[in-house]
């Protein structure tokens, strides 16, 4: 029995609308989580809910098997475009049991099994899975060449020496290797495990998916941080005044920017202060701008520094803009001028962050790391029990293995036998 | 030319490939002719005198699952049997013995003359007949006969091209002893296959007269002896114990002071050696900072006094063998019997071989080390396929096929196929990725089905699968029958939660580590299963759950290696295929598409492509949207 798979079949980033696709045996079950099912065949609004939550409101079409694209059961979504919304529905698709992303190509190669397409169709679809493929493989490899890069490599070099150990004492059980290789194997799944978690609570796809992206206006007191952020939002979200330091808490106000879901955060001016209430808004402004995916830094005068640096991509721009003349790109809140760029400018900004990190292969990473993970807890409760089969371990590990691959690349077998060679001197 | 002989199969060579291949082409009911330079030589082990191990034993139970000679060989030869692994579960568990070498030669002899439908023929094979379309027709003898055959299965071992390294002193030759086949070698050299060199070592042979034993370790065998076959219960002969000792500091002075006088190392050798057998050289160079190395003295036979030191193959020059052996504990006074060598050889790129062992030439088959492998295990095997498959082509059968989810004979084809060799090819448990599965104790019952169907498989073995089988069957009813409630399952202390759902005694022993006694007080009628049976059952549950979990990927497998690609498919021409892959798959020639997709650098775009033009008879159905 094959698995059942989604995929976001529409193009990525913001549109009117986004269609995700789901086959398998298991897709109606599947839909009955999120909607009451409709008839097949037959366009119904349903308001997708998961957990408890409602993730968007969608044209829902169910497709019987024998009767759809890949010839099995399916199901067809079509969601408000925006990144939001998809992450949200793909998140969710992800975490139903028995579902899994679909590789690419995977739709019409079942189509094609199930004799849905003749060949011709097939070389037309081809181009568009090559173009999916290219896609994937250079959004890992950006994901390769960061910093999670180097870390994937170390755990690359852990994996192949954990396996190679493991391997070792089974395949060269006559030979001159360590009899007992359990503290050097726990030492490494347990790293593994350490900076997979870390690295899956840090994944903020999660919490973007909720939130959308967080945007924090930062500047001076009184620069006119607030007057912005009303502006932006269209209405009176922030208490401004004359008085420099009316803003102390940090205030969210959500909004649509472009078709991006986007939290504005209006911040405590910065400044050193003796108020200690100031002194805990200011911390607090810090510690938020820091996490956000964004930064405004409105500046009163181009050469102004903050207590915090912008890091690449975020905005600085000058604000009050009705009080100074001849200052380009200079924004108002009062007036409203510059707004209208700025707005693009951020959205800009997010739309490129939202491309690096592709809807699907964030997800797909986290699902993998997460896979791993189970592996790897398997493997090491194994070789904590006293009397547990080293093949079994060895098992877990080549499953902690095989899920991490879209990350660490593929680990094979001469890869150990590499590691084991040149580790240990084997032939008796 | 005269007197021509006609055969559905001929078989060129008696080393460990050739005699498993002609075996198996005539229990298949071909016409097999097996031709050795030497009668007396055939079923010889050149090397040392093991058969089996990790891997290894598990192919040797594989070729006995398919009735082959092998196990039931090295049964009757064997002097010292060890379950490698036997405390790691079965999967891992792989059945070794030591083997007398005369006993083992006496034993392949035997079985291969009384075998029917075989005829075994001394003589130099010098050249291969082709017919005018290219296809191999029969070959011709030094002598000038020829014998006509449908098919050729050539096991041509370290032959082609064979060096002999002795120090700086070299001289072409197949093993110690034997000629290399230089006229059938030149022939072959004319058919264009992609050929590669390779070494490989063995150590001297010691007089065990002259070793001081006292106060060496000792390896006994086991107690409870494993045999290689599963037609065997207990060992034929007497057994005896291996001696263990090492190397130490002086010998690896020795041995460095030496190194420029090494064949390997004064540069004379180009070929790749393994670096999992490495010589005694290697050791010493790679492995600086080791102050001994172990070394297993093994008795080559029960009346002969020669000792087989394994650990220490080399290519220094004779005095050197001499001087390093004699530095160690216990060999202080040994004689040699015979100095070590290394030999170089060509081999052929398996990468062009299809996948039931026919070379690029019509009805030629290849078969062992001539296929980049090493080991009599290895070598065996594949001339198993190859004879099988030999016949099977001669007498218009289907040919016969293996998979990485059957059989490790399966992972070592596609192995040689989709990646060719860079060193001497040696099985591991490790290659087969559906390991838990692939077990030297269930080999009969992932087998013997195929070898029934392929007629490879005898009378005599058919039946006692079949009483094997239903013995199973029984004991897995027995205890499928009983359903047991939690609180039956907690009566004999198991930790099962008081709300579960009730599970038959089968489920709980692939669940639970339960005491036999305890199934017992469950099942009363289990007492009517044998302990064999009971063993075998439980080795079946242990894995149960990983194999649930692997099943999708064994099947998603196992339905790719069903798309045929057609021979004549031409990938240059299929449309939006990369010129790189077309290349690629031109040269590698997969025969399905889970071939295919191992090529590297395969995409998914590529494999739709490929699998369209397979079903391409097949009209579409109905296409929506």
């Amino acid at each position: 029995m094959s698995d059942t798979i989604f995929a976001l079949a529409s193009a990525r980033g913001k549109a009117g609308v986004a269609v995700f696709r789901i086959s398998g045996p298991q897709a109606h079950e599947a839909l009955a989580r999120f909607c009451h099912v409709p008839p097949a065949r037959r366009a119904a609004l349903r308001r997708l809910v998961w957990q408890g939550e409602t993730l968007d409101e969608a044209l829902v079409l169910v497709f019987e098997a024998g009767a759809s694209f890949t010839g099995e059961a399916s199901v067809e979504l079509q969601v408000h475009g925006s990144l939001a919304v998809t992450r949200a529905v793909s998140l969710a698709l992800s975490q139903f049991p028995g579902l899994r992303p679909a590789e690419a190509g995977e739709f019409t190669r079942r189509a094609l099994e199930n004799g849905r397409l003749n060949l011709a169709q097939v070389e037309g679809l081809a181009d568009l899975i090559e173009s999916e493929t290219e896609a994937q493989r250079r959004q890992a490899m950006r994901v390769l060449s960061g910093a999670i890069g180097e870390r994937a490599e170390a755990w690359r070099r852990d994996l192949i020496r954990a396996g190679a150990l493991v391997e070792a004492t089974i395949d060269f059980a006559d030979e001159d290797v360590p009899v007992d290789v359990t503290p050097e194997v726990l030492a490494l799944i347990d790293g593994l495990l350490a900076d997979l978690k870390r690295e899956i609570s840090g994944t903020r796809a999660a919490e973007r998916v909720r939130d959308g992206f967080e945007v924090a206006i930062l500047g001076a007191p009184n620069a006119g941080k607030s007057t912005l952020l009303n502006a932006l939002a269209g209405r009176d979200a922030a208490i401004t005044s004359e008085i420099a330091g009316t803003t102390r808490d940090v205030i969210e106000v959500r909004l649509d920017l472009d078709g991006l879901a986007v939290t504005l955060l209006d911040t405590a001016g910065l400044r050193e202060t003796d108020d200690r209430v100031e002194r805990i808004g200011v911390a607090r402004a810090v510690q938020r701008a820091q996490s956000a995916d964004l930064r405004v830094f409105l500046l009163d005068h181009a050469a102004e520094t903050l207590l915090i640096a912008p890091q690449e991509d975020d905005i600085v721009v000058q604000g009050k803009a009705d009080q100074r003349h001849h200052v380009p790109d200079a924004v108002s809140g009062l007036t409203g001028q510059g707004v209208d760029r700025l707005i693009g400018r951020i959205s800009a900004a997010l739309a490129k962050k939202a491309a690096s990190a592709g809807v699907m292969t964030r997800e797909r990473h986290r699902l993998a790391m997460i896979r791993s993970v189970e592996a790897l807890e398997s493997a090491r409760s194994r070789i904590e029990t006293a009397g547990s089969r080293v093949e079994l371990v060895a098992a877990d590990l080549r499953r902690a293995v095989r899920a991490l691959d879209v990350l660490v690349g593929r680990i094979d077998v001469e890869n150990l036998l590499d590691e084991i060679f040149s580790s240990f001197c084997i032939g008796k | 030319m005269f007197h021509v002989k006609h055969f559905d199969v001929v078989v060129i060579g008696g080393g460990h490939a050739g005699a498993e291949a002609a075996a198996a082409s005539a229990r298949i009911g071909a016409r097999t002719a097996l031709i050795s330079m030497r009668k007396d030589r055939i079923g010889v082990m050149s090397c040392n005198p093991a058969i089996g191990g990790l891997g290894k034993g598990h192919l040797v139970r594989e070729i006995d699952a398919l009735d082959g000679i092998m196990g039931l060989a090295a049964d009757s030869a064997g002097i010292q049997f060890r379950l490698l692994n036997r405390r790691k579960g079965p999967a891992v568990q792989g059945p070794r013995t030591q083997a007398d070498r005369k006993l083992y030669r006496d034993a392949i002899q035997d079985l291969l003359g009384t075998q029917s439908g075989l005829d075994v023929i001394e003589g130099e094979v010098v050249d291969l007949v082709q017919d005018k379309a290219g296809r191999v027709t029969g070959v011709e003898l030094l002598d000038g006969s020829v014998l006509d055959a449908t098919a050729v299965v050539l096991t041509a071992g370290t032959f082609l091209n064979g060096v002999i390294h002795i120090g700086d002193q070299r001289r072409s030759g197949g093993r110690e002893g034997d000629v290399a086949s230089i006229r059938l070698g030149q022939r072959l050299s004319g058919f264009g296959l992609k050929r590669g060199r390779l070494k490989t070592g063995t150590p001297p042979r010691l007089d065990g007269r002259t070793i001081e034993w006292r106060g060496l370790d000792e390896q006994p065998g086991d107690e409870n002896p494993v045999m290689l076959s599963f037609l065997n219960k207990a060992p034929a002969v007497r057994q005896v114990a291996c001696g263990i000792t090492h190397t130490n500091e002086r010998t690896h002075d020795i041995v460095r002071a030496n190194l420029g006088r090494s064949a390997m190392y004064g540069g004379h050798i180009e070929g790749v050696g393994p670096r999992y057998c490495p010589s005694i050289e290697d050791k010493v160079v790679r492995f600086a900072d080791k102050s001994g190395h172990q070394i297993f003295l093994e008795p080559e036979g029960l009346d002969d006094h020669t000792i087989y030191p394994n650990g220490i193959s080399t290519s220094l020059p004779a005095e050197v063998q001499n001087e390093y052996v004699r530095s160690i504990r216990g060999l202080e006074n040994v004689v040699i019997l015979q100095p070590g060598y290394a030999i170089e050889y060509d081999y052929f790129d398996p990468s062009e071989l299809h996948s039931d062992l026919q070379s690029q030439i019509p009805g030629l088959y290849f078969a062992g080390q001539i296929n980049g492998t090493t080991g009599y295990e290895e070598a065996a095997a594949q001339g198993l396929v190859a004879g099988a498959n030999a016949a099977a082509a001669a007498l218009g059968r289907d040919p016969i096929l293996f998979s990485r989810a059957d059989s490790y004979i399966g992972v070592m084809l596609d192995d040689l196929r989709s990646r060719g060799v860079t060193e001497p090819y040696r099985m591991f448990t490790s290659r087969a990725e559906f390991r838990l599965h692939l077990r030297a104790d269930n080999a009969d019952q992932r087998l013997t089905p195929l070898g029934l169907t392929a007629g490879l498989v005898g009378r005599a073995r058919a039946a006692h699968f079949q009483e094997k089988m239903s013995r199973l069957a029984d004991a897995n009813d027995i205890l499928s029958a009983r359903s047991c409630t939690p609180l039956e399952l907690q009566s004999v202390g198991l930790a099962v939660s008081q709300n579960g759902a009730r599970r038959s005694v089968l489920e709980v022993i692939a669940s639970y580590d339960i005491d036999w006694s305890h199934v017992l007080h469950l099942v009363p009628d289990a007492v009517m299963i044998d302990t064999e049976t009971k063993e075998q059952v439980w080795r079946d549950a242990l894995y149960a759950q990983y194999l649930d979990r692997q099943r999708a990927d064994a099947e998603a497998l196992q339905r790719n290696e069903l798309v045929k690609i057609p021979a004549n498919l031409n990938f240059a021409e299929l449309p939006g295929l990369s010129n790189e892959l077309a290349a690629k798959l031109t040269r590698h020639r997969p025969e399905n598409l889970a071939e295919a997709e191992r090529i590297e650098g395969m995409t998914p775009a590529a494999l739709l492509l490929i699998l369209a033009h397979c079903r391409k008879a097949e009209p579409a159905r109905a296409v929506a949207r």
